[in-house]
């Protein structure tokens, strides 16, 4: 297991855009993927909707988790994602 | 005459019968006399034609109204691929024996529903796109095309609440304007509306014994007069020909050329200080962004915005304009713009004081993070990058070695890194006349003539006192320009213009005389900027003499 967390910069938040280009990178992903809110809440990384319904704002810290297939370079590349998209 | 307000999306205004768009319950059955497994079936091949249409509404949102607003259907695509909502309709199928209509709103029913109670406006929002794409698969199920909405005559249509899909559906040539109850400005829809330039008004309590009534809708005033008084019927009816007659000037400009009548062709790009601005520039069909006021970034924010923070800025406005050049200008901070966290001292002189790249320059950490920011985002789009308030050639090497310390850096971290295009900004008489040996280090100029104006003149901008003696076309103004863009053109640089000076038509002709390659002004200003460079021949004398 790969865990690694990450600072929403996004001023609205992880919103239906990149949450729908995050679902679609981790479906290519060999590791399964949760993402989690402080405070609990989490959401599997395949499910749009789900992660919408976090409701995760601009300064909430998310715990991005990573278990099986190529943890390293798949955490990697989603780190990336997130810099680059929120 | 009742009078009835809400809140205006888009000042303008709209006269015409008022149509009541009531969405019809469609009565489906519950239970399905076909196995689970034909359900199972029908919803699948339903649901890849909704993906379908929505394909195709997603073209022609590109196409009407740009790429960012398009997006939304992509999203609709990718809710209808959603694990736990097929899971959802798929599980009231199998163990209700269920028809597909019924698994299908009862699904959107209940997921609109978790939405709406988010306590996030943002998200609440989401809950009507939920019942858009599961109507739309509804639909397709009961045989019922798109709905037309309005009916053969032009009208104000007035609904509960509209979907983004319903929205671009609409018949342009008929919806003159349109009313909801519900809806937020935040909503696609009204962003839509705004985009598409209809007037409209949300959070309005109607009645329905509107329908079919004659009604003015004032986005100026925030109100629609049903059955309005003679007077001031006839008073809008002025006002909206005065704004119909603008809007057909500049909608005939789009997509044509700045070019002259004897063929010159110039630039015409768009200023900008937000993200939020991109959308006008592409409504107002710029061909490029001359001026990206990095500045507002760190005037809206409390603290130093992060590399990361900037970073996701500029590579939504880069890939936004999509390969369309965009020019961000460095920090420019200091004189009449000010934030407390920047520490600045008060100043004695601060127009002549601690700003721009003199702050950049000796505060580098500052500087590198911006930098840093820029470069990554080049990778994603044409982006150029352009210093302010230059007066030495030394200040130009300085920024440029920081520049390209940051490149450094980048690269040794494996961080894509596009090509970058360097300008400066000519804005003191020192620039102008180091014009010849500044060329030879850059790529372009951009002329800020507020600044320009102000030292040449030296006269203080935020003095009233002094508009009397103000005069942005005192030749001394204008010679600087002039003898910019000579030299710059010596050396190989190209030279625009992106102060105020730039919109102004009376000196349209004497830049384009001047050799000048790009004007830059407020995205409202391209068309009729558009205008006037269409309407210029070059090839006769000019009266004009500097």
């Amino acid at each position: 297991m790969r865990s690694f967390q990450y600072t929403i910069t996004d001023p609205i938040g992880l919103h239906a855009r990149p949450a729908g280009l995050l679902v679609k990178a981790i479906k290519e992903l060999d590791s399964a993927v949760t993402i989690a809110k402080e405070g609990g809440k989490s959401a599997a990384g395949t499910k749009l909707m789900a992660i919408m319904g976090l409701s995760v704002k601009k300064d909430d810290v998310v715990t991005i988790t990573l278990e099986g297939g190529n943890e390293e370079a798949n955490a990697a590349a989603l780190e990336k994602f997130f810099k680059e998209n929120l | 005459m009742q009078v009835a307000t809400g809140r205006s999306i888009l000042n303008g205004i709209a006269i015409g019968p008022l149509r009541i768009y009531q969405k019809k319950e469609t009565q489906t059955a519950q239970t399905s006399t076909l196995t689970p497994a034909e359900e199972l079936e029908r919803f699948e091949s339903a649901r890849l034609a909704a993906q379908k249409q929505l394909g195709g509404l997603y073209d022609k949102a590109l196409e009407e109204v740009g790429e960012e607003n398009a997006a939304i259907f992509e999203i609709h695509q990718m809710m209808l691929d959603d694990d736990d909502y097929l899971d959802a309709v798929k599980n009231i199928i199998e163990t209700q024996s269920a028809t597909a209509e019924y698994a299908v709103t009862t699904t959107g029913e209940n997921f609109s529903a978790t939405f709406a109670a988010m306590d996030d406006a943002y998200m609440q929002a989401r809950s009507v796109d939920v019942k858009d794409i599961s109507g739309r698969v509804v639909n397709i199920l009961t045989g019922q095309g798109d709905k037309d909405l309005l009916g053969e005559e032009a009208a104000i249509l007035v609904a509960d609440d509209l979907t983004p899909s319903e929205t671009v559906q609409l018949d342009k040539s008929k919806l003159l304007g349109f009313i909801t109850r519900h809806g937020s400005s935040n909503s696609h829809t009204a962003i839509l509306a705004r985009t598409m330039n209809i007037p409209a008004l949300i959070g309005v309590d109607f009645n329905d014994s509107w329908d079919g009534k004659l009604a003015v809708l004032d986005g100026y005033n925030h109100c629609v007069y049903v059955e309005p008084a003679a007077e001031l019927l006839a008073a809008m009816e002025e006002k909206r020909k005065e704004d119909l007659k603008q809007e057909a000037l500049l909608q005939g400009l789009k997509k044509k050329p700045n070019v002259t009548l004897d063929g010159k062709e110039i630039k015409v790009y768009a200023n900008i200080g937000n993200v939020g601005d991109v959308g006008l520039v592409l409504q107002n069909d710029a061909q490029g962004i001359g001026l990206f006021r990095s500045e507002f970034i760190y005037l809206d924010s409390k603290d130093f915005p992060s590399e990361d923070a900037q970073f996701a800025i500029y590579k939504r406005v880069a890939e936004t304009m999509a390969g369309k050049k965009v020019i961000i200008r460095t920090l420019d901070i200091g004189a009449d713009k000010q934030a407390d966290y920047f520490g600045l001292d008060k100043e004695e002189n601060p127009a002549l004081g601690y700003r721009a790249i003199r702050i950049c320059l000796t505060r580098r950490e500052i500087f590198k993070t911006q930098l840093r920011a820029i470069l990554r985002a080049s990778a994603f789009g044409t982006i150029s990058i352009m210093f302010p308030m230059i007066i030495s050639v030394r200040e130009v090497r300085d920024a440029k070695d920081v520049l390209e310390e940051c490149r450094k850096e980048l690269l040794a971290q494996g961080t894509a890194v596009g090509e970058v295009e360097i300008g400066i900004m000519i804005e003191t008489p020192a620039a102008v006349m180091m014009a010849e040996e500044l060329a030879e280090e850059v790529q372009f100029f951009s002329l800020g003539t507020n600044d320009l104006t102000q030292y040449t003149l030296a006269i203080d901008r935020q003095n009233p006192k002094l508009d009397a003696f103000y005069d942005p076309h005192h030749p001394a103004v204008l010679r600087m320009i002039r003898h910019a863009v000579e030299a710059g053109h010596r050396h190989g640089c190209w030279v625009g213009i992106c102060g105020e000076l730039g919109a102004d038509a009376t000196l349209t002709e004497t830049f384009l005389r001047m050799g000048v390659d790009e004007l830059s002004v407020s995205p409202p200003a391209v068309l009729p900027l558009r205008k006037v460079i269409r309407g210029l021949d070059l090839s006769k004398p000019s009266h004009k003499i500097l």
